[in-house]
């Protein structure tokens, strides 16, 4: 296309005329396979780790070795899945951090949407400094808060409640799921400044007559949000529950410093090369004391199952929203 | 029962209010309570007691044991800073590039969009950590038996860094060209978010802007400066704050913070690394946004 560079299309004389369309279509042409090695080039290189991953959980041991397999294995095998599973403990593991991640999702979603609605429709003293505040959430390094946080919850106490009851000095949240709801449920967990924005921009996009028609029908303000604007707001939900979802699936930092006992698949993950290393033996039939130490690269085989097995939610997640999801990002206004 | 009789704009006011009390509460207790109180630690010596902790005054003893006597804070801290520098123009660059590529009508759009987008789906710092522990160790992998054998299966950058050189580009951008394709994986792992925001700025310029440039003669090279660029510049301004903070979160002074915190107790010096920190971002954020804010075009 830049080929046609120095030619103003003023007017073309017949001549050059069929001249000028060749040229235009083998540059676009030209243009159209450049961008096609591209996109295929920087996809491989996106799903390459992805593929190799696949290819080594269906792969026997016999075949590490073998330099002349590639991808696809000779030996077949659902031994490392088994394996994986038995060493993580998938399967209640991954029900637990379903159960717990969707949770804080959900009210996080709530407190960033109610938040997002109070920011962009109404008008209060101060409400322009109390947005800035929320920007701010976004910028101060979640690692400053951290200390005093942890400190926080591990004698948790709401404006001395419970010491004027009970006389102790509050009581301890740590390795409980409560510091992750709290902060969810307050629009302060992670990434909410973010989604409170994303919120507050859809809203300050929609209509205003909408909501003058709903209260002039009797509605309240609360049934005005909850029947009204958020059905509309779907494209900001997703996006936000998408995000959230992931992130929350995703986060070590904050489930190692409030909850490190806790079975979680982003915590177990982390653990899980030092934990296949010591399990492998004692699984495949060796006594924990012989001393037999496991095969290094079957070990590494294992971790790799291990984190397939960790992520493969999340893209079984992803290939059924994916359209939704760009989709919504496109239309939800992320855009200033 | 007598109700008190509010004007409507009060009503608005305290309706507004309750939308955001949630946020409030949160912001108070959860956020700058804390806030507040690790500058109180970072001046301070903490030690954890039974059912709370105990301070200690000590001035600015901790700031001056991070600079100063902790081995390697200040080149961490240095480290993350030069690492940023490098890292965001990389990452703007291949964002801005890749949302243009895919904002284009082509077949299988719909499916490289998915696949491009996978990474913010999947940028986990847990499955990092254990990668680097599963993978690389694979050493009865093919390839590694290829490398071993001769070692010219593998893609050659010495062959990339002599022919820049050789067409006369200074050696410090080819220095940079190089490392860009070499973790070409973590800059595109780490640009999903901001494609999505470059992406959905382009969705927003109107097609008829693109046909009157076309009608007037404009090449695509031309367009893409005087029409997309100007267009989408508000966003690059967001998309590198963006960024900052983004390689700050992940990086090893939060891991230096913490273990400083928690494996040594050192909860005063800790917070005042975290402060230290902080302000250097603050710094950055503030020196970029001043630079580009002066640069971008507000339509």
């Amino acid at each position: 296309m830049a080929a046609s560079g120095t030619d103003r299309m003023v007017v073309v004389p017949k001549q050059n005329y069929h001249m000028h369309r060749v040229r235009n279509k083998t540059s676009d042409l030209l243009y159209s396979i450049f961008r096609y090695a591209l996109v295929i080039g920087i996809s491989f290189i996106i799903l390459y780790p992805l593929f190799l991953k696949v290819s080594v959980a269906f792969k026997d041991k016999q075949d590490i070795y073998n330099p002349t397999i590639y991808m696809i294995p000779q030996h077949f095998t659902l031994d490392n899945i088994r394996l994986a599973a038995q060493v993580m403990d998938y399967l209640p593991l991954l029900a637990n951090t379903l159960l717990f991640v969707t949770i804080t999702t959900l009210l996080t979603a709530i407190s960033c949407a109610l938040a997002g609605y109070g920011f962009a429709r109404f008008s209060f003293p101060g409400s322009n400094v109390l947005f800035i505040l929320v920007i701010l959430t976004i910028l101060v390094p979640t690692s400053t808060l951290m200390v005093p946080m942890y400190l926080h919850f591990r004698s948790f106490d709401f404006l001395g409640i419970i010491q004027l009851f009970s006389g102790k000095n509050g009581i301890n949240l740590l390795n409980t799921y409560w510091p992750s709801m709290i902060t969810a449920a307050t629009a302060g967990g992670l990434k909410a400044g973010l989604f409170i924005y994303i919120f507050r921009q859809f809203f300050k996009g929609m209509p205003k007559e909408i909501e003058e028609a709903a209260l002039i029908d009797g509605a309240g303000g609360f049934k005005t949000f909850a029947r009204i604007m958020l059905p509309n707001a779907i494209s900001p939900l997703i996006t936000v529950i998408l995000f959230s979802f992931v992130w929350q699936y995703n986060d070590t930092f904050y489930s190692a410093l409030f909850m490190s006992e806790s079975p979680l698949i982003s915590l177990k993950v982390a653990s899980l090369p030092a934990q296949a290393n010591q399990l492998i033996p004692q699984l495949m039939g060796f006594g924990s004391n012989s001393g037999i130490k496991a095969d290094p690269n079957y070990v590494a085989m294992i971790v790799d199952t291990g984190i397939l097995l960790a992520i493969a939610p999340l893209i079984i997640l992803y290939l059924f929203v994916q359209r939704y999801f760009v989709e919504s990002i496109e239309r939800s206004g992320v855009v200033g | 029962m007598r109700t008190i009789r509010l004007s409507l704009k009060s009503r608005r006011a305290l309706l507004g209010l309750a939308f955001i009390s949630p946020w409030l509460v949160g912001f108070v207790f959860l956020f700058a309570t804390p806030l507040l109180q690790s500058i109180r630690f970072s001046l301070s010596n903490l030690s954890v007691a039974p059912g709370g902790y105990v301070l200690d005054f000590v001035g600015f003893k901790n700031f001056k044991d991070a600079l100063l006597v902790d081995a390697t804070f200040n080149r961490i801290l240095v480290d993350s800073v030069g690492a940023m520098v490098l890292n965001v123009p990389m990452i703007l660059f291949f964002s801005l590039f890749t949302a243009t590529l895919l904002n284009q009508k082509f077949r299988g759009r719909t499916m490289a969009r998915a696949i491009f987008f996978l990474p913010v789906i999947l940028a986990s710092s847990a499955v990092a950590a254990a990668e680097s522990a599963g993978l690389i160790n694979l050493m009865g992998d093919a390839s590694a038996v290829d490398a071993s054998a001769d070692g010219g299966a593998s893609f050659n950058v010495v062959s990339i860094v002599r022919m820049l050189a050789d067409v006369g580009l200074p050696m410090a951008y080819v220095d940079y060209i190089v490392e860009a394709i070499m973790r070409i994986y973590e800059i595109i792992s780490s640009s999903g978010v901001q494609i999505l925001i470059f992406l959905a700025a382009l969705q927003s310029v109107p097609g008829s802007m693109y046909e009157v440039a076309k009608i007037e003669g404009a090449t695509a090279y031309e367009s893409f400066w005087k029409i997309t660029f100007p267009m989408v510049s508000p966003l690059i301004l967001t998309n590198v704050i963006y960024t900052i903070i983004d390689s700050f979160a992940g990086s090893p002074v939060t891991q230096a913070i913490y273990q400083t915190a928690f494996k040594t107790q050192n909860f005063g010096l800790s917070s005042a690394m975290s402060w230290l920190y902080t302000l250097v971002i603050g710094l950055v954020l503030i020196v970029v946004g001043w630079v580009l804010s002066r640069r971008v075009h507000y339509n």
